[in-house]
């Protein structure tokens, strides 16, 4: 691996608010809208220089209550399933959890007997807000597919904060995502990692510090929006890895000479080469749409040649065939048990790929890659480990929950923050009506950062999108 | 943990004794017992009994004197349903989606869109590699529907077993397939378009039969449709079929109903987004709602309504309802699951299993064939190993008029030789 290069120049003041430590949540009514607070920087693009972080988060942690869910059974991610056990949430984070908790006094106690808890879903892959609810064409943002390269567009830029979507994600226990550009393109753009909460502003749902996404995409989708200009085949595609790497990689020698001397006129900045550039320097995590073993041999081969690390495959329909390849790259597989046939490059897809990728010892993860799925990600973990039983591989829940939570904060690069309850985490947590492995499952209850956001059981709670105003009718029940 | 295995007897067996072995079985007598047995047309029986005969069923109850010649198959422990009916799929009409030559779901622009005579079952495929994962999984009837066009065409009811399409035709047509919602034969088209366009051809269909005569007499005016699909229409003019309107917003399914009533024809109501909205007036109208359990997604402006208490609320107030996903042939499996979420989202079990099993074969007018466990049906059921609809169960044992018709799927192959890695191409998978 490269040597980490900081790239936070004279607009570092400006701020990583990851590194930040959190603020204290000022008290604010539950479910309003995140506020952005007005920073005046000197505006790092102004100079043409690169910054890391230009658009940094501005989210902030509704108003928390030191929350105690007891006698519930806890799936932590990290170990073995506790069974009448209890976990305390205190200001944000994972206070403990265990089988004898002291009770702050201070403490909300929810009853969970008879109910189970897990740490927040998080997807991986989602189009929400770039390709939002009503699926019509002037909201449609999520593929600039005007050249088959385009490292330099960026998600977040095209999201659509009042997506109905994301009310939707909550409400079934999903409380982080990955929001990506779409898979026209080799090279699609970045993607953001956000909090599925209400904000008017994208900033406001960012997960501070999350290291930016770069999506690329394999096999037919480029090789078709491309056939009459290229790419329009297989092996075009990978030409065209290589000739934005190779672009890439004397942009980056040359910046990174500037950066560690500073002398004379800094080299002209350019948006796709800043991308790639950070790719690979590693701080970019690579999420790559590729479906068949073939393609996904291909891209290996282009991320091996110049040096960067795939951090998932998405899709992967035929992971399966190259489980141990990608156990032995340490590139994780963001897969479906059973979307499969719609087109050749998936047309091998097995119920079991799931369970075979992760019985191999790869990273396996459930994504959605679809706004009903996602809301149903339980559902796709417990079909893959029915399939892997006809195989003979018996997968216990409490590993296949962390295809659900612990492996995407992995290829997030979330893993010290979310995805497990463990003590110090943040305090993303779902309780469910029962084992998040049965089909009569719900999510009743989801926290995030210690703040409970949804409440099946309190309708008034319930978080409208402005789109919902007066088109959605605001039904009962449901979510 | 147990390990369940789909195939208990596919290991030791070859493929050409096992075809001989099913083969016979049909003319065997079959004894499933010990089970938990949910007939749908009555209550379930526990610790019961059905007996097949000749690819019948012939008895079911809770004390059934088992003939000596009779096949023991101990239930013990399972459930046992009729098989699952998955009512509008594309199974054999499409293998993959993308794949123009494998996609055989509807007229190609002529007939502007009205197309009665087709008859899409003309082209299933009994190869398709997609009927043995989907009748592994215990679906073992499904409905072949066209797609697209003002009129698109007439459906078909098959049941998944063996052979070609006239063994396992249980009816076509079945029913006519229509589309007047957002996803209509034209998006230029207004809605009101589309309605006075349908009532035409509708009303022509309705006078061709006296009109006849004097078209083949060369003495008549333009028709609204070509006489071959005015042909078409006529079951549906008799009440024979019904006429399957496929429409979202409640608007669109409230002029659909109006428009069986002025037809005298039978409406079935698909898609249905917003039925909820109009649930009266469907059951009222005794029309069947053909939806799904996991829309909640504003999807279009004709969906806003949409949530997962669909199919519950329509239950509650009474109309014919029948849980059914999309139109998808890969995934022609999942229409159990769907219905397990309609039970997460307040539709009784029985109701639900109901709806994937009875109520379609009714809609389909072939339910004194499938669709329930009871003497004179026929012997297409399985053996779960457990709930139905639940995601650890397991379809154990499935089968068609008395035939078991698990086989290993290509979907299986693929498995079985990519468990172990790498895998050795020279071996049989």
């Amino acid at each position: 691996m490269r040597a980490f290069i900081p790239l936070l120049l004279g607009a570092s003041a400006v701020g990583c608010a990851a590194q930040q430590p959190v603020p204290a949540p000022a008290p604010r009514p539950a479910l309003t809208a995140a506020d952005s607070t007005p920073k005046v920087s000197p505006g790092a693009g102004a100079l043409s220089l690169p910054n890391a972080d230009p658009f940094p988060s501005t989210y902030r942690p509704f108003a928390v209550r030191t929350t105690v869910l007891r006698n519930a059974t806890i799936m932590t991610a990290a170990g073995p399933t506790l069974r009448g056990a209890s976990i305390l949430l205190r200001d944000g984070k994972i206070a403990a959890v265990g089988m004898n908790l002291d009770v702050p006094s201070d403490a909300t106690v929810i009853d969970g007997t008879g109910k189970f808890v897990t740490p927040g879903i998080i997807d991986t892959h989602t189009h929400l807000g770039v390709y939002p609810a009503p699926g019509v064409e002037a909201l449609s943002d999520g593929n600039e597919a005007t050249s088959p390269s385009t490292p330099n567009v960026w998600a977040e830029h095209s999201i659509y904060a009042q997506d109905p979507q994301f009310p939707r994600a909550l409400a079934s226990g999903v409380t982080t995502v990955q929001v990506l550009p779409g898979s026209a393109n080799l090279i699609g753009g970045r993607g953001v990692t956000l909090k599925v909460v209400p904000s008017r502003t994208v900033r406001g749902m960012k997960f501070p510090g999350a290291k930016y996404g770069l999506k690329h995409a394999c096999g037919e989708n480029p090789k078709r929006v491309y056939a009459n200009r290229g790419p329009s085949t297989r092996m075009g595609n990978v030409a065209g890895w290589r000739a934005q790497y190779l672009q890439a990689e004397q942009y980056r020698r040359r910046w990174d000479r500037w950066l560690a001397d500073r002398k004379g006129e800094p080299p002209a900045r350019d948006l796709n080469m800043e991308t790639l550039a950070e790719v690979l320097r590693g701080n970019i995590l690579v999420q790559w749409h590729c479906y068949t073993a073939n393609d996904m041999e291909g891209a290996m081969e282009v991320a091996d040649e110049f040096g960067f690390q795939i951090r998932s495959f998405h899709h992967g329909v035929e992971a399966y065939k190259l489980a141990d390849l990608l156990a032995q790259k340490g590139i994780s597989a963001s897969l479906w048990s059973d979307w499969g046939g719609f087109k050749v490059e998936a047309m091998d897809g097995v119920r079991a790929n799931i369970a075979l990728v992760h019985a191999a010892g790869a990273r396996a993860i459930v994504h959605s890659d679809d706004a009903s799925g996602m809301q149903r990600l339980n559902q796709d973990a417990a079909k893959s480990i029915t399939e892997a039983r006809t195989l003979g591989i018996d997968i216990s829940e409490d590993e296949a929950i962390r295809w659900l939570t612990a492996n995407p904060a992995w290829a997030l690069g979330l893993e010290d923050r979310v995805g497990t309850l463990e003590p110090g985490k943040n305090a993303d947590v779902v309780l469910w009506s029962g084992t998040p492995f049965s089909i009569y499952s719900r999510a009743e209850k989801v926290w995030i950062d210690g703040a409970m956001l949804y409440d099946r059981l309190n309708p008034a709670s319930r978080w409208r999108t402005d789109f919902e105003l007066g088109f959605v009718p605001e039904t009962e029940g449901g979510r | 943990m147990t390990i369940m295995t789909r195939f208990p007897a596919w290991v030791s067996v070859a493929c050409v004794s096992l075809a001989v072995a099913t083969a016979s079985l049909s003319a065997q007598t079959i004894a499933i017992t010990g089970g938990k047995v949910h007939p749908v047309s009555g209550p379930a029986i526990e610790n019961g009994t059905v007996l097949v005969r000749d690819g019948k069923i012939v008895a079911v109850g809770s004390n059934i004197a088992i003939p000596a010649d009779a096949q023991r198959i101990d239930a013990k422990g399972k459930w046992v349903t009729p098989g699952i009916v998955n009512a509008t799929t594309s199974l054999g009409l499409t293998e993959i989606g993308a794949v123009e030559q494998t996609v055989d779901l509807s007229a190609s622009g002529q007939g502007d869109g009205v197309t009665p005579s087709l008859r899409v079952w003309d082209g299933f495929n009994p190869a398709s590699a997609l009927l043995q994962v989907t009748r592994n999984d215990g679906i073992t009837t499904v409905g072949l529907i066209p797609r697209g066009g003002l009129v698109g065409g007439q459906g078909a009811v098959v049941s998944l077993g063996d052979g070609a399409l006239g063994d396992v035709m249980l009816k076509g047509p079945a029913a006519m397939f229509a589309d007047i919602g957002s996803k209509g034969p034209d998006r230029g088209a207004s809605r009101a378009e589309v309605y006075q366009r349908l009532r035409a051809v509708l009303a022509e269909a309705r006078d061709w039969p006296r009109r006849r005569s004097r078209y083949d007499a060369n003495a008549s005016r333009p028709l609204a449709a070509r006489p071959v699909d005015l042909e078409a229409l006529q079951p549906v003019l008799r009440g024979e079929i019904p006429l399957a309107i496929d429409a979202d917003r409640a608007s669109d399914l409230v002029v659909a109903l109006d428009i069986g009533k002025e037809f005298g024809i039978k409406v079935a109501l698909t898609s249905a987004t917003e039925a909820w909205k109009v649930a009266d007036q469907i059951a009222a109208a005794k029309a069947y709602v053909l939806v799904g359990a996991l829309n909640n997604i504003p999807r279009d402006f004709s969906m806003l309504g949409a949530r997962q208490e669909n199919a519950a609320l329509l239950q509650q107030a009474g109309a014919r309802v029948i849980i059914a996903g999309g139109v998808d042939a890969f995934n022609a499996r999942n229409v159990k699951y769907e219905a397990g979420v309609a039970v997460a989202f307040g539709m009784p079990w029985d109701a639900a299993l109901r709806a994937v099993t009875l109520t379609p074969a009714e809609m389909y007018g072939v339910a004194d064939r499938v669709g329930s466990l009871q003497p004179g049906r026929d012997a297409t059921l399985v053996i779960w190993s457990g709930d139905p609809f639940e995601l650890y169960t397991r379809a154990e044992r499935v089968y068609v008029r008395g035939r078991e018709v698990q086989r290993p799927s290509r979907q299986d192959e693929l498995m079985r030789r990519y468990k172990t890695l790498p895998p050795d191409y020279r071996a049989k998978p």
